[in-house]
């Protein structure tokens, strides 16, 4: 075993320290942050995580889709003017936001599956808030330095160097802000001709709002408020409590193994002390975002990014100790565990040696993660109620009607006599060409016994048939008088349907209409 | 208390303002310094505005404010911007008759929705919201047209109207008050109403209907046309069909030939100039019974 000594203790305490003791005011200023790097297997794929989620943000609105010539070649656009969303092979008309309703309800069922088996994962790897948050500490660090350097730099009178430094970190602070703005405007206008238009001054107002507006939020919130975003501004963590269950995985300091902690362990073993592995170097506290000691236990200020465990892990490699003294571990492990460490009874001091073989293990009733603590009722209905969800989405998605038609009968008049006694009825047709080509639609006439249509606008004469061409992705409303001989029409209200074909896809819709007459 | 003298409360640590009431003393908290300094800045913010927009009450008025800005002066221009947006579509239809108007998709649909905002203010009180009209108040949905329901028919009907004195172009006509001024008996207006019922395709009197013909023959086809069929250009209502600007029953056909009702529209044309009447045609002829 190395000298424990090796191991430096970093002056460090956790922000909300004693405040879980002690009555607070009601408001209290913020302790300053300064996160330390970290190394490990939780870093790294959070580094992935990063680029892959920015990857795709900035990215997404450039890559194009060949739709033909009636549509626009952008892969995922929210066209606001025209009230068309595209995604990819997917178009979606105002009334299919259903769709869009569906993906959010997965999103949230999803949300809660994520949570209660790993807990605030969302929070620490893909939130928006830490993803960012994670950049600007990049840009930070790079500048300024690690942890230290940034105090020693805070501490400092504003010389030259110092106004150099953090004017440069602003203002690549800025630059990013500016870019993520930039980039969320290109959703919702063909990116290439945006990007043109906004660097020459042609875009519309609203572009640029939203650019100043992102800007803003982004420089504020990644830059100068970040963890108490989280903290204070945030619904999630209050919302989250719900979610977990003494069998989510959540990031855990293992007291069972690590108390008594105390530092110059081997002083202490030779005075006849029992410790811990935590040698109480305070590395879990220096790394953490929120500046919180995991050591306190779960709270609502974690947003579990793991960073903690990265820490600790390379400290028990340097000390020789198993990895995991901080872990993703459940509550019911836990308790097991601690249950061990107290001598099998909850007698509030923790032995170290209880939980030790002779041989430097653990004892093999310690418990430790199993995959199959995942297979929960409540992970399973989860997951079920997701995956339907999904399921009836592409179910729907796959047969849902390209060719619409909707009908308005005409209020005022409801009905019309004519010169020769027949009886017209007026209604408005709108017929849905809802592929991205121009159509000929067959609009038929059924059920209306000796009735004709004539249409405003087509010059014909009066058929119970007509062939509408409808120009791609459009919808076309027809003036369309319907009327019926005087010796067939029946009193009151009549029944019948229009009818519209599309020959080529063989697609059709029909629509119940009434047929209006004097009592 | 002593004015030098700081009070600090035991309890909370904080100073008190000195005031106090049966032992109750209230706390000097100080604001937060961001609410103050936004408070300050919405000062600021006030004493600018308050100079460049108006702002201050006078006697006879505000202060106009060195922008010069009023709220009926950006109404008057928002609506000047939206009748430079119009003026495109209006020099389009000032300069065209309407049958070009109504060959064009584009101009139809602007007339059609100008005419159908001037219908909804100016027409509504007699032909009603749907333009189904009432009785004596005839129907523009449908197809029978008592002054012809051509475009240009339309246009004239509305440019100088009908019986409007003051108009020396207006559509006039005058049916004789037949049984009022005595020029038939009773009987003689009777059989006539039945003959009118027989060629309506109505419930008739055979023989009082077959009397009444000659009379018709003599008396009404000048104007009605010989079989009834009616005489746009004089203004003669068709009388074969199925509509009744004032009843089809035979004692109403019997009043409107004792003592005619003549309705009387007004002439639009110098009210609302010709632009905006030749919009109110193009909307009147598309609701379905345009010739």
């Amino acid at each position: 075993m190395l000298d424990q000594t090796a191991v430096e203790k970093l002056d460090v305490e956790a922000v909300n320290k004693g405040a879980k003791q002690k009555a607070q005011p009601l408001y209290a200023a913020r302790k300053r942050i300064h996160p330390k790097r970290a190394q490990g297997t939780y870093r790294r794929l959070k580094w992935i995580i990063m680029a892959v989620t920015l990857g795709i943000y900035y990215i997404t609105p450039w890559l194009r889709w060949d739709r033909g010539p009636h549509a626009p070649d952008q892969a995922v656009l929210i066209d606001m003017a025209n009230r068309r969303f595209y995604f990819f092979f997917v178009e979606i008309w105002p009334q299919e936001f259903i769709f869009i309703a569906g993906l959010l309800v997965m999103a949230g069922v999803g949300l809660f599956l994520i949570t209660s088996v790993v807990g605030r994962a969302w929070c620490g790897y893909t939130c928006p808030q830490t993803v960012w948050t994670d950049l600007f500490l990049v840009v930070e660090r790079f500048f300024e330095g690690d942890r230290n350097a940034r105090i020693k730099l805070d501490k400092e009178p504003w010389t030259g160097s110092k106004i150099t430094k953090k004017a440069v970190k602003h203002a690549t602070w800025l630059v990013i802000a500016v870019a993520t703005g930039g980039a969320w405007i290109f959703y919702f206008a063909d990116a290439p001709t945006l990007a043109y238009d906004f660097a020459t001054g042609q875009a519309p107002f609203v572009a640029y709002a939203t650019v100043a507006v992102l800007t803003a939020t982004t420089y504020i919130f990644g830059g100068i408020m970040r963890e108490q975003v989280c903290i204070y501004m945030c619904p999630w963590p209050r919302i989250q409590a719900a979610m977990l269950d003494e069998n989510s995985l959540v990031v855990t300091y293992n007291d069972w193994r690590g108390e008594p902690r105390m530092r110059g362990q081997k002083k202490a073993k030779a005075q006849g002390l029992v410790p811990g592995d935590c040698v109480d170097c305070n590395a879990c506290v220096a790394v953490c975002p929120t500046g919180i000691d995991i050591r306190d236990g779960q709270q609502l200020e974690c947003i579990t990014c793991a960073l903690c465990i990265d820490a600790c892990d390379a400290v028990m490699d340097k000390v020789g100790h198993e990895r995991g003294l901080i872990s993703y571990a459940t509550l019911a492990d836990y308790n097991h565990n601690m249950r061990i460490a107290m001598g099998g009874e909850n007698t509030g001091t923790i032995d170290p040696s209880n939980v030790r073989d002779g041989n430097g293990g653990f004892v093999d009733a310690i418990r430790g993660f199993k995959w199959r603590e995942m297979l929960r009722p409540r992970t399973i209905i989860y997951t079920a109620a997701w995956a339907a969800i999904g399921l009836a989405l592409l179910v729907a998605l796959g047969t849902r009607d390209r060719l619409e038609v909707n009908v308005l009968h005409d209020r005022n008049p409801v009905f019309t006599t004519l010169s020769d006694g027949s009886i017209r009825n007026g209604y408005t047709v709108k017929i849905l060409n809802m592929v991205a080509e121009p159509r000929t639609i067959t609009l038929t006439l059924d059920g209306l016994p000796g009735a004709l249509m004539a249409i405003n606008g087509i010059d014909a004469e009066p058929a119970t048939t007509f062939d509408i061409p409808v120009d791609p992705d459009r919808l076309r409303a027809l003036r369309v008088f319907v009327s019926q001989p005087r010796d067939m029409v029946q009193s009151g209200s009549t029944p019948f349907t229009f009818i519209v074909e599309e020959g080529e896809a063989g697609e059709t819709d029909i629509y119940n209409a009434n047929f209006e007459a004097p009592e | 208390m002593a004015e030098d003298k700081k009070d600090i409360d035991a309890v909370s640590g904080v100073e008190t303002t000195g005031h106090e009431w049966d032992g109750i003393k209230e706390l000097n908290n100080p604001l937060p310094r961001w609410w103050l300094w936004t408070f300050y800045a919405t000062i600021v913010w006030t004493i600018g505005y308050t100079i460049a927009y108006p702002a201050w009450p006078g006697i006879t008025g505000a202060t106009a404010g060195v922008l010069g800005w009023t709220s009926r002066g950006q109404h008057a221009q928002e609506m000047e911007a939206a009748r430079a947006e119009q003026a495109v579509y209006l020099t389009r239809i000032e300069d065209a008759d309407v049958n070009t108007i109504a060959a064009d998709p584009e101009l139809v649909q602007f007339a059609v929705a100008g005419g159908s905002s001037a219908y909804k203010v100016y027409c509504v009180q007699c032909h009603g919201s749907g333009a189904a009209g009432g009785e004596g108040y005839p129907n523009l949905n449908d197809d029978d047209w008592i002054w012809g329901g051509t475009l240009d028919d339309i246009q004239y009907t509305l440019m100088h109207g009908i019986r409007h004195e003051a108009d020396f172009d207006t559509r006039f006509n005058d049916m004789p008050a037949y049984g009022r001024d005595q020029i038939l008996d009773r009987d003689q207006v009777s059989d006539v109403a039945w003959y009118v019922r027989q060629i309506s395709g109505q419930e008739h009197d055979e023989a009082a209907a077959e009397r009444g013909a000659e009379t018709f023959e003599i008396e009404c086809s000048a104007c009605h046309g010989v079989d009834g069929e009616g005489v746009p250009e004089l203004g003669g209502p068709r009388l074969n069909d199925a509509i009744w600007l004032y009843g089809g029953s035979h004692a109403q056909i019997v009043a409107q030939i004792n003592n005619p009702q003549q309705g009387v529209m007004p002439a639009w044309g110098e009210r609302l100039g010709e632009t905006t009447v030749k919009q109110l045609a193009v909307y009147v002829h598309q609701l379905g019974g345009g010739q």
